[in-house]
Formats: C-alpha cells, structure tokens, sequence
C-alpha cells in the first residue's frame, strides 16, 4: 500500500468511523448478543444461565411455533403472488397513454403512505362482518343463494385471507418500482413482436415479462421478506375485532397467530428473551432460505429467458 | 486567618443548605388518563402539599405501562412508581424487577400480617406473592352482574330481580334472546359469554373450579373447569354459530356508544364497577341494574371477581423510601373523615375515581357520600369470603392466553371443551415445568418453593 493510498484509507476510516461505531453498538452487538442469549435461559431482568440448546430443542416440541410458522408461511405464500399480480398489473395499466397519468399513479401510490395503524383501523371497518363495506358488496351477490358475508376477522377461516387481500392496499411501492423498469423495456423490442403479429397478450408474456424480470424477482424477494415479518397489521386488527384485552395471542382462536406476534409476546409478555431470541435466529435462517431459494429460482428463469 | 476559615465554613454551608432543603422528585408511572388521571393528581397534589420532603410528578404512560417498566427496569433507569395491573405482581416479582415492601413495612412498626388486615382479604391476596408484600392497591375493582332493566320489563321479567342462581341465569337469557322474525338473525341476546371476553377464567371459578392448586395446573383436571367451559359452548350452541358471529360483529368496543350493553343488545352482562362511569358517560339515563354474581355452586353467595391497580417500586428505583411513603399514604385514609376536604389517601382518590376502597375501614363521610350508585353492593362484594382474583402464578401471562385460546376454539364450535382444555392443560404443564426450572437455574425456586411447595 503506497503512503496516498494509507492516506485514503485513514480519512475514508474517519469518515465513516461514526457509521461503523453505530453498527457496531446499535446493530452488530445486538445481533451478536441475541444469538449468545438463544442459547441462554434469560429475562433481561436477571442474568443469562447458560442452557446449551434447550431453547432450540423447545421449539421444536412447541406446538405454537409450528403453528405461528403455518400461519406466517401461509400468508406470505398467498399475500406475495396476489401482491405481484395486482402490483405488476397496475404498473402496466399506469403504463399506457392515457388521461390523468399521473392522477392516477398517485392516486395508487397513496395507499402505500398511509400509517400501517390508520389503515388498520380503516380495514378493520372494511371487515366488519355486519355493516363493513366488503359484505356491503358481498351480501347483495351471496343473498340469492341464501347466504351471507363472512365475519371475516371474527371468523378463524376467514382471518388470514382478511388480512391477505389488505396486503394489496400497500402495493404502491412495488408498483413504482415496476413501472421503472416498464419504462426501461425498449420499444424496439415492441415493434419487433408487432411486426410479427404478435398479441397485447404475447407481447407480455414474451417480451415485458422477461425484460422486467430481474424488478420481479427483486419485489417478490422484498414482498416475502416483509410477510415473513408480518407484525403490525395482524397485532392491531386481531385486538380490534376480536378485543380479548391483552391477550396479543393472534384472535380468533389463534388464526392470526404470526410467527412475529409470537416472538413479541413470548420475549415482553413471558419475559423468555433467551426463547424469542432462538426464534428470531429459526426465522432469519427461514427467510434467509427462502429468499435464496426465491433468487435462484428467478436466476434460472432470468437464464433461461435471455 | 480564624476569620477567613470562618467564613469558608458559612459559606460552605450556605451551598449545602439549598441541596440539603430541596425536596426529592418522585417519579410515578401511571396507565391512566382522563378523569382517572385528575383524580390521581388530586391525590398528588394533597400528598405534596401535606409535607415538604418529597414532590411526586405524575407521567402518563398510557398504553403497555408494563412493557415500558419491564424496559426500562431491566435498563437500570425505571421510576420511582409504577402503576401496573394485579396480573403483572407475580411475573414481575419473580423476574425480581420489584422492590419487595416488607423493610418498609417493618419501618413503619407494623409486622407485614398487621399491615396487609387492614384490606379486603382478596386486596391483601393481590399485594402479596411468595410470602412478600410487593404492591400497594391504587384502584380497587370489583366484577359483578349488570343487566338492563328495559330489557327485562319488556320480556315480562321484574326488573328488580335479578336472576339467582345459574339455572335462573339461564333461563333468564333464552328468555331475553331474539330474532328477526323474516331473516331468523338475532337482534337481541340474554347473554353471550365473549363480551367482552377479557376474563373467560373467571367463568372456572365460577362454577366452584380453580385454575391453580397451588403446585400444579389444574386447567383440564377441574372437572368444574369443563362444566364452565360447556357451559360457555352453550350459548353458541343454542343461538347458532353463524348467527352469533354475525351478531356479534356488530359490536362497537366497550367503552363507546356502540357497544352491546348500551345499545340494548345484550341483556345481561358480568362488568366492574367501574362501568357505571362510562354508563354515565356513554349511556346516561340507561336504566340498569346491579347485583351479585347469581348462585352457581349452591351455598356460595356472593361470589364475586376482584382486579385492581397496584402501585409498584421498581428495582432500582432511585428513591424507593420517597416512593413507599406516597404507596402508604395512597393506601391509607382519615378514618374520621366527615367533609371532603378531609378525606385522604385511598379514599380520596376512590371517591374521586367514584369506587370503593380497599380497606375495611370507611370514614363516615367516604361512606355516606360515595357517588357510585351501587356502591353499597361492590363494598359487600369486596368483603365476601368468595372474592376471587387471577391466580398468582409467574406463568399467569401464558395461562391467559390459553384460557382466551381455549374459550374461542370453544366458542366458535372448533374443539369440544375437553379436547381444547386437554390441549392447554398439556402446554400450560409444559410451561410450568420449564417456568420452574427457571427459577431453579437462577437459584430462587428454593425460597419460593416454600409458598409453591
């Protein structure tokens, strides 16, 4: 190394010192400590007893896991493609020459800024079983057959699909990345199929879709990584359709149990760090699968498509 | 040069003065706001101006009050006062994140026995975990029968007579159960046990079953544990489970102008006594009454459901001695109190909060001119031998959970009650093995052991 060179690399250490402390004490500690703690028998109010893999050895026998897991995978299997489809199908509506372009890209961009608790409490109207906006338009098409809307959050069967199609309300962000790379697509490519004859509908399949698929494969990889992590919306309209006190227990009969909702009541209602800290390390290793599988798959296709 | 040091020492005196005058801030936690809150700083404000040694200064933490203290406690920075809820005493003390009351107690002249008679037995139950005193009471509540009298007078029942015993309570809510004619859906029920749902193991108790017999779960092993929940099933059972969910849907929460009990839906309902507050707030001129629990094990009268806000040092609290003597005068009154100005302490701050004390002992003017309209039936309520609150076992924050767990599964016809209590009872044994294994490993179940034997 020549002395400019150890010159740059002393100021470029100055520079990002303050960065690299804070990862170091607000990131890479934390990280470090849970994954000590998951081997722990630990509370934060008292000190960690060593238990080897007790913890992980527990989960494996714990019903609830598996079913927090279920539950979790079985949102994120269905939320991402519908999320994709409905994203992607926007991106390439708000793609074409039309009227008010832009009103109408915002106007589906807006959805995606509002706060995850005001759009709960919006959805947990929606979902009123009795006078909520979705048997509204539900109930006249079902009345001839003799029957009724669901309870929807009230109802266990019905829970989980509630809260799958109020994923669809935050697709704005993907649907901007979209249409980004829309825009990218070269025109020639268009003419080209035009001019042998093909579809609107081949046109897609053959050449928007491969052309955009690596901003596919990046939103679906985005989209499975925030459902595995599902919290918040599941936290507060659980509670408030359900309203069983200070249970956070994922009501109706555990139907909305995620795999988050159990780690936060397991470490801050039970006090059992050490347990939601080998949780939270089973999930990363989850996800961290998954989106390696998710981005290997995409690869392949992407190949396989040029 | 003696001038000189003379004057070195007034004037270091003179600086120690101020310190040594100032008084110490007290900081208190507490959940509530509103008219809770003024009450509270009522309270507050008597006690700071009643001495010139301590200021407490009152902070709103609405919401998860527990979470933030557990936080900040293991953080090494927790206030002085915290106002947590009678289910937190057990798991927080276990988890040693309270200051035990007993040396201050002791302080005061009084054994910890002498201390604890002055309350309601079930209040010094709740005060109490291991054979330590860990909280004082702030705010005492009492469950018990609501019903609307309107309702009654229409279904021909005497509006004046609430029903008795279970078969009654029974019969009493098919009677006030109703359904549109054309559609068959209800419009209006007796009873339904999920509203508001947040005490379903009160239920277990009822029925003359227990949830813990002091060494082991005994969820599924009550046999009157499996009577209450069929008893719970029932209700959906005989109004049908679409019809109840839909019903059910239409609830607004609990404190609104929507909810059940206020809008004439539900009949009958099991409430504190603190819902005569938002009846006036949110229903006035509901006509409603109040009265003991109806008899479900024949003998036991006046069965009753006891919760309360307990005021707590959290370890390390930085002034836990300014803090006991702000939990002491909120858990001691003027026993001759005849005017309001001179009402003190826990009295003061019930009659403001318009509920009962949890001390035996009432002033005259506490008892004549308590504004709760049924103040008279929560005080009997208060001091039955048949007052039951939450168990306190370290797990009770899991054993909740599967409690509401079962009781829906229950409830919307998912599981018979002995197939969801065998399933709970398995976990919740599972829970209680490794809990105590924990505190074996930190080297405290042998002193706890002794209460858990």
């Amino acid at each position: 190394m020549t002395r400019g060179e150890k010159k740059q690399l002393r100021a470029g250490l100055g520079f990002t010192s303050l960065w690299i402390l804070g990862l170091g004490a607000f990131t890479a500690y934390p990280v470090m400590a849970s994954l000590y703690y998951s081997f722990c028998d630990y509370s934060i109010l008292k000190g960690p007893v060593w238990s080897g893999l007790d913890n992980y050895t527990q989960l494996v026998q714990d019903g609830l896991f598996w079913k927090s897991l279920r539950n979790t995978l079985f949102y994120a299997g269905l939320s991402v493609p519908l999320g994709t489809v409905v994203a992607l199908g926007l991106a390439v509506l708000l793609n074409c020459e039309v009227r008010g372009k832009s009103a109408f890209r915002l106007l589906f961009f807006m959805p995606s800024i509002v706060p995850v608790v005001a759009s709960a409490m919006l959805w947990l109207w929606i979902f009123n079983g009795e006078y909520g906006l979705m048997n509204g338009f539900l109930n006249p098409l079902l009345a001839p057959f003799g029957l009724h809307g669901p309870a929807w959050l009230a109802d266990p069967a019905w829970s989980k699909p509630a809260l799958i199609i109020m994923s669809v309300w935050g697709t704005g962000n993907a649907m901007v990345i979209y249409l980004a790379g829309l825009q990218n697509v070269p025109a020639e490519l268009y003419e080209a199929a035009e001019i042998d004859g093909a579809s609107a509908w081949q046109r897609f399949i053959h050449v928007t879709l491969p052309a955009i698929a690596p901003v596919v494969a990046f939103n679906a990889i985005m989209a499975l990584i925030g459902a595995m992590q599902l919290f918040a919306q599941a936290y507060i309209m659980s509670e408030g359709a359900n309203g069983n006190g200070n249970a956070s227990d994922g009501n109706p009969a555990r139907s909305t149990l995620f795999y988050t909702i159990y780690l936060f009541t397991t470490a801050f209602q039970d006090l059992r760090m050490g347990y939601a800290s080998a949780m939270a390390y089973v999930l990363f290793i989850i996800t961290a699968g998954l989106t390696w599988l998710a981005a290997r798959l995409s690869r392949g296709r992407n190949e396989g498509a040029l | 040069m003696i001038l000189k040091s003379k004057t070195s020492i007034l004037l270091f005196l003179a600086l120690l003065l101020p310190a040594a005058a100032a008084p110490v801030h007290v900081v208190y936690w507490e959940k509530w706001n509103g008219f809770e809150q003024q009450a509270m700083q009522a309270v507050i404000d008597k006690f700071n101006a009643s001495q010139d040694r301590i200021i407490v200064d009152y902070y709103d933490q609405t919401g998860q009050i527990d979470r933030k203290t557990l936080v900040v406690t293991a953080g090494g920075d927790p206030p002085d006062i915290a106002g947590l809820h009678e289910r937190n005493i057990a798991t927080f003390a276990d988890a040693e994140a309270l200051e035990p009351l007993d040396g201050f107690i002791r302080a005061e002249g009084l054994s910890t026995a002498q201390w604890l008679d002055r309350y309601y037995p079930i209040y010094a139950g709740i005060c109490t975990h291991g054979g330590h005193v860990y909280a004082g009471i702030s705010t005492p509540v009492i469950e018990t029968l609501y019903w609307n009298r309107t309702l009654f007078r229409e279904a021909g029942l005497d509006p004046d007579r609430p029903p008795a015993t279970l078969a009654e309570f029974n019969a009493y809510a098919k009677r006030l159960t109703k359904h549109d004619p054309k559609t068959g859906r209800l419009t209006q029920v007796g009873f339904l046990p999920q509203d508001p749902g947040w005490w379903p193991w009160i239920f277990c108790d009822w029925f003359g079953g227990s949830l813990y017999d002091g060494h082991n779960v005994t969820f599924s092993t009550n046999p009157a544990n499996l009577a209450a929940y069929t008893w719970m099933q029932q209700f959906t059972k005989d109004n049908g489970l679409d019809n109840v969910k839909l019903f059910s849907s239409e609830f607004g929460p609990w404190a609104s102008s929507s909810a059940p009990f206020f809008t004439g839906k539900i009949a009958m309902i099991f409430q504190g006594c603190f819902y005569d507050n938002y009846i006036s707030q949110f229903k006035p001129g509901l006509d409603y009454g109040v009265g003991p629990w109806p008899e479900a094990v024949p003998g036991v009268k006046d069965f009753a459901m006891a919760e309360a806000d307990v005021l707590v040092i959290p370890r390390g609290a930085k002034h836990p001695r300014e803090a006991w003597e702000f939990i002491k005068y909120c858990n001691s009154t003027n026993p001759k109190a005849q005017t309001r100005e001179e009402l003190q302490g826990a009295e003061l701050l019930d009659y403001l909060q318009v509920k009962l004390s949890p001390l035996k002992e009432w002033s005259p003017y506490f008892t004549d001119h308590n504004s709760h309209p049924h103040i008279g039936m929560f005080r009997r309520l208060a001091s039955s031998p048949h007052a039951v609150c939450v168990p306190q076992i370290g797990i009770w924050m899991e054993y909740n959970r599967e409690v509401i767990s079962s009781f829906d599964r229950v409830r919307l016809l998912d599981a018979t009650p002995e197939e969801a209590l065998a399933y709970s009872q398995d976990r919740l044994e599972a829970s209680w093995t490794r809990y105590r294994r924990s505190l074996e490993r930190h080297g405290q179940w042998a002193a706890l052991g002794e209460v858990h034997p």
